[in-house]
C-alpha cells in the first residue's frame, strides 16, 4: 500500500492536488464557525450553485483558465445575497433558493444546448460532484489556488478578533464603533472566494459539506472559539489528506470521498462530546 | 453640560413612528429608567441612542467629551449566542473591540482591563468556562462586564433581568446600583416599574404620554400613579 502511494507521490499532479487540497480544506474549515453560528450556511449553498452555473458558461466559452470567469461572478452574486438577507430574512432565504436552483438550471441547460463536448453528462457530473478535475489542475491553477488560500488564511488571522466580535453580537460590535456592515461583506467575498477554489476539490454539490462539517465537528468537543477554530482547522486539513489519499489507492472519486471522511469524522467528534459530557457529570 | 441631550426625538422604522416627541438629558451619575408598555419603543429608542438606526426626527447629542462608541451596552440575548462556543474570557474581551480600531490583536492593557472587569463582576473564576454552559445570570454578568470594558462611562442595559429568578434579579439590580455609585452613568429600560423607582434617579416614560423627570416627579404624576396601579393590579410580568 505504501509502496503504491509512494508510486503515485512521484507525479507532480498527484503532489499539486495534495498541496492544493490542503491548503483548500484548511481556509475552508476557518470560517466555517462564523457560517454555521451567523446562520449563514445557506448563503455558502446557494453560492456553490452559482459557481455552478459560472462554470457552465466557462466551459462553453472554452476559456482556457475559468476562474478568472467563475471567481468575480460568484463573488458578485455574494454581495448580491448578502444585501437581500439582512433587511428581511424571510425575503432573503427565498431569493438565495431562487438564485441557486436558477443558477443550477441555467448552468445544465447552458452545457446541454452548447457543449462541444461528446460527454456533456461526465462534464456535469464532474463540476457538481468535482470527481477528478484537483487531479487535472494546471499548473497556473494551482498556483492561483494557493495564493488565493494563503490569502484567505491571512484575512481570517488578521481580523480573528473582529471576526469572533460580529459573529458573536453584532450590535453590541455596532454600537461599540466596528463596521459591522464592511465585515459582513469582507466575510461574504471571502466565503465566495472559498467556494470557488472549493469546488476544484468536492465539486460544487458537495461545498458546503467541507465548509460546515469540520465545523460543527468541534463545536461538539471544545468550548472556545480559539480552540473550536483551531480544531476545525486541524481536522478538515486531516479528513481532506485522508480523503485524497483513500482516493488515490481505493480509487474512489475524491470529493465524495473527502467529505465521506467528514462524516465519520463528526460521528466520531459527537460519540466523543456525549461521552465526555457524561465523564463530567 | 450634560453626557448625553435627546431632543423632540422621533422613533421608528422607515417612516413609520413608533413614538413620538422624546426629550430628556442624561447627567453623569445619573441612573436613568426607561419604562413603557410593551411595543412603546423602548428598544427601538435605545437602538437608536447607540445608532444602530436612525432617528426619523429630532437630535441626539453628547457632550462632556463622551464618544458614541464609548457607550458600554448589554443587550438582550439573542439565539445565536446559546449555542456560542466562547469562553467568558473571549467575550469580555471582544468589549475592548471599540478600542482597537484597525489593529488586529489586542494590545496587553486591553487584556488587563479585561481581566479587572472579570474580577470587577465576580466571573474570574469562570474566565475559562465557556459561555452557554453557564446560567442566566452568570451569563449577564460577563455581558456586563463585556460591557464595562467598552465604557468607563455610560451602561445602557435592556432589559437586564428578564428570564432570570428573582433572587438572581436582586442581585443584579444591586450590582448595577453597585457600579452607578462607583460613578457610572446608568440607562436601563425595564418593564420592572417597581425596580425602576426603587433605584433609579430618573424616569422617561414613553408610550402616549412622554414623562421626564425625577423619580419623585414621576411619582407625584399623572403617568407614574396610572402606571403603577395598574402593574400592580394586572399581575406584574416582571
Amino acid at each position: 500500500m505504501f509502496e503504491k502511494l509512494a508510486l503515485y507521490l512521484q507525479y507532480p499532479f498527484v503532489r499539486y492536488a495534495l498541496i492544493v487540497g490542503v491548503l483548500i480544506a484548511l481556509c475552508s474549515s476557518l470560517l466555517g464557525v462564523t457560517l454555521v453560528l451567523k446562520r449563514f450556511s445557506f448563503i455558502g449553498d446557494g453560492l456553490s450553485h452559482v459557481a455552478f452555473g459560472a462554470m457552465a458558461i466557462a466551459a462553453v466559452l472554452n476559456l482556457s483558465n475559468d476562474m478568472l470567469l467563475i471567481l468575480p461572478i460568484t463573488v458578485i452574486s455574494a454581495v448580491l445575497l448578502l444585501r437581500t438577507g439582512q433587511h428581511t430574512r424571510i425575503k432573503g432565504d427565498a431569493s438565495i433558493a431562487m438564485i441557486s436552483v436558477g443558477a443550477l438550471a441555467f448552468g445544465y441547460l447552458i452545457m446541454n444546448i452548447f457543449s462541444t463536448s461528446s460527454n456533456i453528462s461526465g462534464d456535469v457530473c464532474s463540476t457538481l460532484f468535482g470527481s477528478t478535475s484537483i487531479l487535472t489542475l494546471s499548473k497556473t491553477e494551482v498556483w492561483l489556488s494557493a495564493a488565493l488560500s494563503v490569502l484567505a488564511v491571512m484575512i481570517f488571522v488578521l481580523f480573528y478578533n473582529k471576526i469572533f466580535a460580529v459573529t458573536f453580537d453584532e450590535d453590541f460590535a455596532r454600537a461599540s464603533g466596528i463596521k459591522t456592515n464592511a465585515y459582513n461583506l469582507m466575510i461574504a467575498v471571502v466565503i465566495a472566494v472559498i467556494i470557488v477554489l472549493a469546488m476544484n476539490l468536492v465539486g460544487s454539490l458537495l461545498i458546503s459539506a467541507l465548509v460546515i462539517f469540520p465545523a460543527l465537528s468541534a463545536m461538539r468537543i471544545f468550548k472556545s472559539f480559539k480552540s473550536v477554530t483551531i480544531c476545525s482547522a486541524v481536522l478538515s486539513v486531516i479528513c481532506a489528506l485522508l480523503g485524497i489519499i483513500i482516493s488515490i489507492l481505493a480509487g474512489t472519486p475524491v470529493g465524495s470521498t473527502i467529505v465521506a471522511v467528514d462524516v465519520v469524522a463528526f460521528a466520531l467528534c459527537y460519540a466523543t462530546g456525549i461521552i465526555a459530557g457524561r465523564a463530567k457529570k | 453640560m450634560a453626557l448625553l441631550t435627546v431632543s423632540d426625538l422621533s422613533l421608528g422604522y422607515e417612516s413609520h413612528a413608533i413614538a413620538e416627541g422624546i426629550s430628556f438629558t442624561v447627567n453623569a451619575g445619573d441612573y436613568l429608567c426607561i419604562v413603557g408598555e410593551n411595543g412603546s419603543g423602548k428598544t427601538t429608542l435605545m437602538k437608536t441612542l447607540l445608532r444602530l438606526q436612525d432617528p426619523i426626527s429630532g437630535s441626539i447629542t453628547t457632550g462632556d467629551g463622551l464618544k458614541r462608541s464609548e457607550i458600554g451596552y448589554l443587550p438582550q440575548q439573542t439565539a445565536i449566542q446559546k449555542d456560542f462556543p466562547a469562553s467568558v474570557r473571549e467575550i469580555v474581551l471582544s468589549g475592548c473591540q471599540g478600542r482597537c480600531g484597525f489593529r488586529p490583536f489586542y494590545s496587553k492593557e486591553e487584556k488587563l482591563l479585561a481581566e479587572k472587569n472579570m474580577e470587577r463582576m465576580g466571573v474570574t473564576a469562570l474566565a475559562d468556562r465557556c459561555y452557554r454552559e453557564l446560567s442566566g445570570g452568570q451569563q449577564q454578568r460577563v455581558l456586563l462586564a463585556r460591557a464595562l470594558c467598552a465604557t468607563g462611562k455610560v451602561l445602557l442595559l435592556d432589559e437586564p433581568v428578564s428570564g432570570l429568578d428573582p433572587k438572581v434579579t436582586a442581585e443584579m439590580y444591586s450590582l448595577i446600583a453597585q457600579l452607578n455609585r462607583e460613578g457610572l452613568t446608568v440607562i436601563m429600560i425595564s418593564h420592572d416599574i417597581a425596580a425602576a423607582v426603587k433605584y433609579a434617579s430618573h424616569i422617561l416614560h414613553i408610550g402616549a404620554k412622554v414623562f421626564f423627570g425625577t423619580r419623585d416627579e414621576y411619582l407625584g404624576s399623572e403617568a407614574g400613579t396610572n402606571f403603577l396601579t395598574q402593574q400592580k393590579g394586572g399581575g406584574a410580568d416582571v
